[in-house]
Formats: C-alpha cells, structure tokens, sequence
C-alpha cells in the first residue's frame, strides 16, 4: 500500500532527534552544516533559535526538538544544522533545521512507505507524510512545507505584547 | 481698453472743453492771470495725453499744437492777445467736433483743422518749435522693428549705482531680478566697498554688482534695464561670448579675464605668474586683486564654459546607460567588501602590527567612499513615479464622479531605486483611497463650501537619513467615531479602549479594516490598507495619518533614504549584538552617572539638565545572565522626542550592510533587520520607531 | 497681501485706466486727483508706490515728489512721473526732485506694469 503522492523511488536524509529518526526528501535539503553561533531574535518562541550567517545571507533556525515537543537541543560534536528550501506562501524560503546528528542519505520506493498512524505519535499526524521502513525499522517521513508553513511560523508573529513591563 | 475708458475719456475731455471755454473768456479779461493760464494748459495736455492713449491719436496731434503756443504763453515768450484766445477758441470747438465725429464715425475736416495750426504757429512765431520733429508726438514707441534674430550672446555686466541711489527711491534688487528673467543668469556681489559700522551711512549703497548674462534679447533691452538710473549709476556692458565663436576657442584664463575687466595689470600678471600656484590665491595674496573679483572673474568663467557646453547640449551626452541588474550586483559586491573591511579593521586592531593598521585605516576610507558613490548611482528622483499618478487620478476621478486636480512638490527628491519601485503599488493604494474615500463628489463639496474640484497633493522631502513622501487630500476627512466602532464591531479593540486620534486612524491600517459605506470596484473590499501598511513596513518604512474633520487628510510615509547600506552604532548586551541606526542616536552616557542625579530611582534618567526616560534592552529582549556594574544608555531621538535605550557596552560605529531577516521573522516588532559582523556572527538592527511606540505604550500604561 | 500703489492724475480717465490696468495685475490703488490730495493720503496709508503726473493744479507732479522725498516714511518710496515726451526738463526737474523713474505719455497697460516691477520688484 503507498501514500498519496509518492509513486517513484525518493532519496531521503534521515537524521535523528533524541531517539527517533526521521527522513526528509532530499530535494528540499540544500546542504548540511556543522552547528554554529545561533542568533536569537528577542521576542520569538523557543523553537525559533535564531538566525545564522550562511555565506552572507542570514537564515533563519528552527529547533525541531523543541518543535516537536522534545526537550531542547543539546550541542554535541554530532550536531547539526539542515539548510532546507521550502516553499512559505509561495516563495522559496531557506530555512535550517536544528538535529542531534544526521545519519544517512537513503532510497525509499513507494511500496517501503505507508500511511502515517493516526495515533501513537507525538507529532501532529500533518507533518508526516508518510511511515517509511528500514531494516525492520520506522522513520517518520516529514512534511517539511507544513511543519515551516506559514501557520506554524506564525506563532513567532506578535505573539507576545511587544515589549512587557519589567 | 474697454469701451467703458473710452466712453470716460469722452466725458472727461467734453467737461475739460466745456471749462476751457469758460477759462478762455475769463482769461479774455484778464490776460496776465497765471493760474488761468495755468488751467488751460493743463486741459490742453490732459486732453492731449489721454487722447493718445484711448486711440484719439488725430485729438492728440492736433492739441499737441495748442499745448505747444501755451506752454509759450506760460513760458512768457508768448502774450495772452485776443487773437490767440479767438484761434484757441476756434481750436476748442475743433477739438469738440473731433470727439463728435468719433461718436458719428464722420471724418473731420481736415483743412480747417490746417487752417487753425498755421493761424497759431503765426501767433507764437517767435519761438523755435520745429515743426517736424514735433507734430506727431504719438508714434515714437508704438511698434520697434522686430530686431535681427541672433543667438544668445554672453554679457558682463558691471553694475555700480551712486551711493545715494536709494534716496530716489530706486532698489537695485528688483533690476538683478529683471536681468535673472531675461536669461541664463549669475551676479555676483562685492560687498568689500562696505565700510566698518561707525562710518556706515544706513541710507547709502554700498555694494555693486557683477553680472554675467545670457541672453538674445539683445544689447538695449540689457541697458533698458537700467533706464532710470544711466545718470546715478556706472554701468558697463561688453559681449563676452558670441555664438559665432566656435566652441572650440580655449576657455579665457582667469588672468586674462582679471585683465580685460581692468581689475589687474598685465604687469602684476606676469610676476604672479612666475610663481607656481593657483593664479586666484596669488593674486589675493599680493594684494593686487581682491577675493570678490576674483570669484566674480571665476564665475564668469564658468558661466561662459557653461553657455557653451549648453550650445554643444545635445551632441555630447554625459550619461551612460547601465542596466539596473548591474548597478545591483555592484550594490551586493560593495556590501561584502564592507563585511570584509570590518573584519579587517578588527583583526588588524587587535594586532600589534603599525603597518597592517595604516592600511586597514586606508582600506576603510576607500571604503566608505566607493559605498557612498555607488549608492549614489542607485538614487532616482521620485518625480517619474509622480507623473505615473496623473494618469491614474484622471481615470480615477473620472470613474469615480469626482473631479480632482493632482499637484506635486519635491519630484526632484532622490531616494533609493528599490524604494521607489516597492513605494509605487503602496502609492497607487493611497491615491486611491484619498480620492474614493476623501475627496467627496463635486455636489457635496459645493454644499460644504468648497471649490467643487478637490485637490490631492503629493509631495516629497529629505528629513535626515529618511525621506517624507506625503498624500494630501482636500477631501471630508477620516471621521474618528465611525472608525472606532467599526474597529469595536471587527473586534479589533475593546469597546472600552482609550485611544488617542492618531491611534484610532492608525486603525485603519489593520488587516480587514473598511470604513467605506458602499463597495465600489476600486477601494472598500477590506483589503488595502493594510497591505500598504505591510509594504511600507517591509522598507522600513512607517506610515502617520493626521486628519481633519471636512478639512482632508494627510498620509505621511517615512521612509530610508537607501536599503542597502547604513551607518550603525553597535552595542552589546552579554553575548548579543544589536545595531542602532546612528542617524538616531543623539548621544551615549554612562547609567550610573546619569541616574545618580535622580532621586525617584524610577525608569528616568538626568541627562544634560533633561529628564530621558529609558528602557533596559536586556529586559525588554529577555537577555540572560548579569548586568554589568557600568551600562551604557544610548539616547535616541525621534520626532524631537528622547528615549534612552540601556546596554552593556557600546562597541563603536559599523558599517551595516543590512540584510532581511526573511519572511519567517518579517513581523518581529523592534527589529528591523540583521547584518553580519566583521567575525561573522549575526547582530541585529533595531527599528527605532517601532521601539518608540512600544515604550510609548509601556508609558500610558 | 497685494502691494498697494498710489495713482495721482488731474485726469480722471488717465486715473482710470492706470488703476484698472495695476488692479489687473494684482495691486491694490489709491487714488488722488492732484498733489495736495496725495500728501494728504500718504499721512496715514501705507503706500509701496506712487505714480504721478506732473501738470496738476494745487500741488504739481514736482512738489509732490520733492514734499514725499521730505517725510521720513517715505523718503524710499519709488514715484514714477508721467511725462510726455516734450517734456526733457521736466523729467530732469523730477529726477532732481527724487522720481525714481518716469513714463512717457502715451503708454500702453502692459509699458506702466513693466515698469512697476522694475521699481517694485
């Protein structure tokens, strides 16, 4: 049984938060960096770390454990940052994705992935696209462009009363 | 010359020959009566004058004749005889006959009209009127010969009126002004005759004047000018430059020109020049010339060079064209080198390395000065955009039943070319609204008193590193209560809110905010304003409405000069780095120092004798760890008010190349962008009105 | 505020026509029939500018410019004297006196404003 929107064979890079793995179509994946001095941009959820100089241009860096409801990224030797383009209101966006380490560039055919489960994961079932298997384990297979969608991002937009009493 | 001056001019000269007569019999009786004699002379050149000038030219030729015997008689060389009474009498009832014949369209009788001139000039024979020169007083100035056409030629004009000038009650000032309308114009004033304020005498002129001027009204119309004062003033004018000469003929050096003025000697020219220095300066030196003549001799210079490149206009262009996409990859080049600069300048200053130093001092200067040039090769005038909207205000206020007229100030302002190509949809949105929403159709306005054309004016200005681009209507105004509960109904804010006027126009930038009462095809969907807000937003930009009720409305866009490239102050706070637009900043102090002078210990500083209230960033950007024992407060100041902003430390000036933070961050108040440091971290810069408000709001609270 | 300039002719069509050409073109006019009438109208008012004749009874053109030219407030007032053009010592009687210019009789609307702005800026 294949998922709605995947019928060829797909490169994935999986990387891992605290235990899990997870996969992300290579297409969306611009490079990997070594983790580097994060800019926090006062005033933003936690998720939001901040900004980094890539080459230049600033980008934009999302903390997927905090995302994803974990707890927050720990800097080791192994971590990293995905640089992803993703597609926000129509524009291409860069975007990077803080992750404990990345393992691996895999190919999946459709028939190796199946439907997300309804329940059992702690994530919002939307930003699964799919369950894929991997020698005899699961990785989750992210929908990057709804979990960097606009909404989601949103709660960085006037969140808090701009500047609070102290 | 309307009928009704001429039909007055009749009138009067009928009265004025009706009490000639009388005057005549009377002086009959008494011949050597001067005032009577007086009484008809007068008449006979009022007449005469007047004549001429309501047409009657053949009334003013004929009592030029009678006027010319009495001025004699008044003179004396002429006696008062019966005869002469008896051939004016006859020449009155002519004159009478004259005006009649006017009315009926007759011709008059010319012999008689002979007869009675010849009789006269018998009687006064003894005088020495010259008879050709002197019949026909009318047509002197009445058409020149249209002058040969010829191209412009270049006059200097020197101009040095009478000290006592001014007691004719002549100014000076308004002949320059009639030079400057004739043509492409210089003057140049020496004011060095001016003694020390003892000697002064308040009502003597001292100053006079050089002129340079090009014109082709010719070499009269230019001594015209000074018609009334040729015998209290010293006027010289010579051609300096013909259009005959060719173009190619070498410029007159300053010494030549100094020497043809007869401001110096050919003399003192060639010891001058002996020496290998600027010519000018020399001769100020040595005395022989002053520093006015000689930059009055300049600007002749100049503006012969300048007639000339003028003539040559249109062959020798002196612009190149280079596509827009070019100019930008210099822009983007410009902005690394910058970074680069900065992460030289901090290298080299932490070493110990003297020579490093001096060329990384060098390499700053040449920096700073190619970021400059090439974001001057990016700045337009606004005027182009501008002129787009005349099209648009026409359609408009046609669609629309309005009639509007469209007027613009500062089109020469320059401003970034990106602004001015994001500012064009934000534009178009506001003319819009003024004329949908503020100027009311023709019929309303004339019910309210107005002039049943409205007017929405544009205008542009430089203010500091921003320019102010404003759109003035004349139209009903924003109607403050009518926004508010709409804005109550939308749920945009609590029935109960306290709002000033200009928050509660601020209203209407809101997403999903219309006030208008009907839905027409161009504005009123609810959705607009706020879309303006957000492009403006997205150039930095900030928006002000102020309005009166039935008065209009006046949009006022701030916006930065370029997008690019601006001078920053960078401070710290622990281990963050923010950037201060420096052309905010007013001064930094220490804390400690300015607060010890407060005693209420409250968020207010004491600076130079003024109460600056202030804010932590630290706190207000939850910045972990301590504060420092000694803090920095930077004041800034916006729209004459001050606010001071405490950090850590103040690192110095930077040149920040600005870079947006993406649409991910777009809506973070307080924080206008990002750029990165010399060592590559990322600092952030901080939108210094939008924190305004933000401490604004904080105050009232 | 339109400058305000004062017409002073004997003749009331020249009077006329020089007031309703100057109101034309933006100025305000007072009126006076002869010397002694503009002295008395110069007292109180503010005036830019007179234009005058110079055949008037009671006070002629010439003592109206040299009794302007002895009140203080006045002593810069421009006056522009209408001659005509057999008049050479008359015009050379009034620059003596303190006129600022002249025009010469017969003038065309256009001639009296050209010399207005000469004198008035």
């Amino acid at each position: 049984m294949s998922v709605a929107g995947i019928f060829e064979t797909t490169q994935y890079l999986t990387f891992k938060l605290e235990d899990e793995v997870f996969a992300l179509d290579i297409s969306k994946v611009r490079e990997v960096l070594d983790f580097t001095t994060v800019t926090k941009v006062p005033r933003t959820p936690d998720f939001m770390r901040g900004v980094i100089n890539l080459r230049g241009s600033v980008v934009p860096v999302v903390d997927m454990r905090l995302k994803f409801g974990m707890e927050a990224t720990e800097k080791t030797v192994n971590t990293c940052i995905i640089i992803t383009e993703i597609s926000l209101d129509g524009e291409t966006t860069v975007l990077g994705a803080l992750a404990d380490s990345v393992q691996e560039v895999i190919d999946l055919e459709p028939d190796q992935i199946e439907p997300p489960p309804r329940i059992g994961t702690r994530l919002k079932t939307e930003f699964i696209k799919g369950m894929g298997k991997r020698d005899d384990r699961f990785l989750m297979i992210l929908d990057i462009d709804t979990v960097f969608s606009a909404d989601e991002l949103s709660l960085v937009q006037g969140t808090e009363p701009v500047l609070t009493q102290t | 010359m309307t009928d009704k001056h001429i039909a007055a001019y009749k009138e009067e000269a009928y009265e004025l020959l009706a009490d000639l007569e009388s005057s005549l019999m009377e002086l009959e009786e008494s011949p050597d009566d001067t005032e009577l004699i007086g009484r008809v002379f007068r008449a006979m050149h009022t007449i005469k004058g007047s004549g001429a000038m309501f047409g009657f030219d053949d009334i003013a030729a004929f009592t030029h004749e009678v006027e010319t015997a009495f001025d004699k008689v008044r003179n004396g060389t002429v006696r008062v005889t019966s005869g002469l009474i008896d051939v004016t009498l006859r020449a009155r009832d002519r004159i009478r006959s004259m005006l009649d014949a006017s009315e009926t369209g007759e011709g008059a009788d010319k012999a008689e009209a002979d007869e009675i001139i010849a009789a006269l000039r018998k009687l006064v024979a003894s005088g020495d009127v010259s008879p050709e020169a002197e019949t026909l007083p009318v047509p002197k100035n009445v058409k020149k010969k249209p002058t040969e056409a010829r191209g412009p030629v270049t006059y200097r004009i020197r101009f040095r009126p009478d000290r006592e000038i001014f007691s004719t009650g002549t100014n000076p000032l308004p002949l320059l002004q009639e030079l400057r309308e004739m043509g492409d114009c210089r003057v140049i004033a020496h004011t060095d005759a001016v003694p020390m304020l003892e000697e002064i005498d308040p009502e003597g002129c001292y100053t006079c004047w050089d002129i340079i001027l090009t014109t082709d009204k010719g070499t009269n119309a230019v001594r015209d000018v000074f018609i009334f004062i040729e015998d209290s003033c010293s006027l010289n004018i010579d051609e300096i430059d013909k259009k005959e000469l060719s173009n190619e003929e070498a410029h007159k050096r300053l010494g030549d020109i100094l020497i043809e003025r007869g401001d110096l000697s050919e003399q003192d020219l060639r010891k001058a020049l002996g020496k290998q220095r600027r010519i000018g300066e020399l001769l100020v030196e040595e005395g022989v010339v002053d520093e006015r003549q000689i930059e009055s001799a300049l600007a002749e210079q100049k503006h012969v060079k300048e007639a000339r490149e003028k003539r040559q206009g249109a062959e020798a262009s002196q612009t190149i064209r280079v596509p827009s996409d070019r100019l930008d990859a210099l822009v983007n080049l410009v902005g690394e080198l910058v970074t680069v600069q900065a992460r030289l300048s901090q290298t080299s200053a932490s070493s110990s390395d003297a020579g490093l130093l001096s060329i990384a001092e060098e390499v700053e200067r040449l920096t700073g000065e190619l970021r400059d040039n090439t974001m001057s090769l990016r700045m337009l005038p606004i005027g182009t955009t501008f002129s787009k909207f005349r099209r648009l205000v026409r359609d408009l206020s046609a669609e629309l039943g309005r009639e509007v007229e469209m007027t613009t100030d500062g089109a020469e302002t320059e401003l970034d070319k990106t602004v001015i190509e994001k500012l064009n949809d934000p534009l178009v949105h506001l003319i819009r609204n003024s004329i949908d929403h503020g100027i009311e159709p023709p019929d309303v306005r004339e019910a309210a008193d107005k002039p049943r054309k409205g007017t929405i004016h544009l205008s542009a200005e430089h203010s500091g590193a921003n320019v102010l681009i404003s759109i003035r209507d004349d139209g009903a105004g924003l109607d403050a209560g009518e926004i508010r509960a709409k804005a109550v109904e939308r749920g945009l804010i609590a029935p109960d809110a306290e709002l000033h006027e200009k928050e509660i126009f601020s209203l209407i930038l809101a997403p999903g905010f219309s006030t208008a009462k009907k839905v027409t095809s161009v504005s009123g969907r609810g959705v607009g304003m706020d879309v303006v807000k957000k492009a403006i937003d997205s150039l930095r930009g900030t928006i002000d409405i102020s309005s009166t009720r039935g008065a209009g409305t006046t949009m006022t866009l701030r916006l930065p000069l370029t997008l690019a490239i601006i001078e920053g102050l960078l401070v710290e706070i622990g281990t963050e780095f923010f950037i201060f637009p420096l052309s905010a900043v007013e001064e930094c102090v220490e804390l400690t120092a300015a607060e010890s002078a407060v005693s209420s210990g409250g968020h207010l500083a004491h600076v130079r004798g003024q109460i600056v209230p202030y804010i932590r960033l630290r706190e207000q950007f939850s910045i972990g760890g301590s504060r420092p024992p000694i803090e920095q407060i930077v004041i800034v100041g916006l729209d004459g008010q001050k606010i001071g902003f405490v950090v850590d430390n103040v690192v110095g000036e930077h040149q920040t190349v600005i870079k947006t933070l993406g649409k991910v961050y777009q809506d973070i108040e307080g924080i206008s962008g990002a750029t990165i440091l010399g060592d590559g971290t990322v600092a952030l810069i901080l939108d210094i009105p939008k924190l305004f408000v933000a401490v604004e709001r904080q105050a009232t609270v | 505020m339109g400058k305000i300039i004062m017409a002073v002719d004997d003749s009331a069509s020249v009077r006329q026509l020089v007031s309703f050409t100057l109101k034309g073109a933006g100025y305000e006019v007072v009126e006076a029939v002869d010397g002694r009438e503009a002295l008395e109208k110069l007292k109180g008012a503010a005036v830019n500018m007179v234009i005058t004749d110079l055949n008037m009874p009671n006070l002629d053109g010439i003592g109206l410019i040299r009794e302007t030219r002895a009140n203080a407030a006045h002593k810069f007032t421009p006056i522009i004297m209408l001659t005509t053009e057999s008049q050479e010592s008359k015009k050379a009687e009034g620059k003596t006196a303190g006129a600022t210019g002249w025009i010469v009789k017969p003038f065309k609307p256009e001639q009296l404003i050209a010399v207005v702005k000469k004198v008035l800026g």
